[in-house]
């Protein structure tokens, strides 16, 4: 595994090329900053709340978006082609008999350009090393305690895809139109270390 | 791609995972070599993390898998599964006994 990225030899790289493209006149600090500010704007777990949100409501969709993430969130204005190639995601839905969770065991891969920056726990060796050996532990220190009779699968982005989990939608909620749901989706129920 | 390599696996396919420790970046994380599992879904061609890592102009284009692996294969212990995303060069396939 690695350590902390701001400290990899690849950080202290990056760092040196913006540099040696600012000083050749290439592109400057004010350039670099829009482009990164353009991927993260609307960059945020809201996304995947709406991606959720529909999903819960609209049968159809749900099945399009369970076959094929990349062609289905278009239909909420989303894409996975924010960053430099259009990246696959995969959205896995927890059932009553099944929880998901993701990870990135090799480093900290996440569907930032969907979701925004992942969480710091989520890059942590703690998180990435013990999620794939006692998950039912880790997401009881979470605060989320599974039936025994529920199994786990955890999901490690080791490749190109990018996950997203679909939770269960809560019960006492039948009522609720899909804008009121979106605010129940949290970041933790997206990657799976919360119920909702 | 010329360089792009077709599909040996299938979902439902059983796959190991090569033990190999190569000096150059990979994604075959540890936990999983030299492991059994089983292909449950085919993810398309995707260039070869190792060969871009290396900086090769034209880096192989393989298959990526979605491989499902038990815990108690990986631990020894464990209810849960794992799936673990991998290039095609990375496994070998398992013939049943």
């Amino acid at each position: 595994m690695s350590e902390s990225h701001a400290s990899t030899p690849v950080a202290a790289r990056v760092r040196r090329l913006e540099e040696r493209l600012i000083e050749a006149g290439l592109v400057s600090d004010t350039e670099l900053d829009q482009i990164l500010a353009g991927y993260l704007a609307g960059a945020a777990p809201l996304n995947g709340a709406r991606i959720v949100a529909r999903a819960w409501t609209d049968d159809e969709f749900r099945s399009r978006l369970l076959a094929d993430a990349n062609a289905a969130i278009p239909e909420l204005g989303l894409s996975m082609r924010s960053g430099l190639q259009e990246q696959r995601l995969k959205v896995v839905a927890n059932t009553p008999r099944r929880h998901n969770v993701i990870v990135c065991t090799l480093c900290s891969c996440y569907p930032i350009g969907l979701l925004g920056p992942s969480p710091s726990w989520y890059k942590s060796e703690a998180y990435r090393s013990r999620v794939v050996r006692e998950p039912r532990a880790l997401l009881d220190d979470f605060g989320l305690a599974l039936p025994d009779d529920v199994e786990i699968t955890v999901w490690d982005s080791s490749a190109e895809s990018r996950y997203l989990v679909l939770p269960l939608r809560p019960a006492g909620t039948a009522g609720l139109t899909e804008e009121e749901l979106v605010p129940l989706v949290t970041r933790e129920g997206l990657i799976g270390t919360a119920a909702v | 791609m010329s360089n792009a390599s077709s599909a040996r696996f299938a979902p439902g396919d059983r796959v190991r995972v090569y033990n190999t420790d190569p000096v150059h970046h990979t994604r075959a994380p540890r936990y999983v070599r030299g492991h059994q599992g089983v292909v449950v879904e085919s993810q398309g061609a995707w260039p070869l993390a190792d060969d871009r890592a290396r900086g090769l102009p034209h880096p192989r284009v393989e298959p990526v898998y979605t491989v499902l692996f038990s815990a108690h294969d990986l631990w020894g212990s464990g209810a849960h599964s794992v799936t673990v995303d991998l290039w095609q060069s990375y496994l070998e396939a398992v013939t049943e006994v």
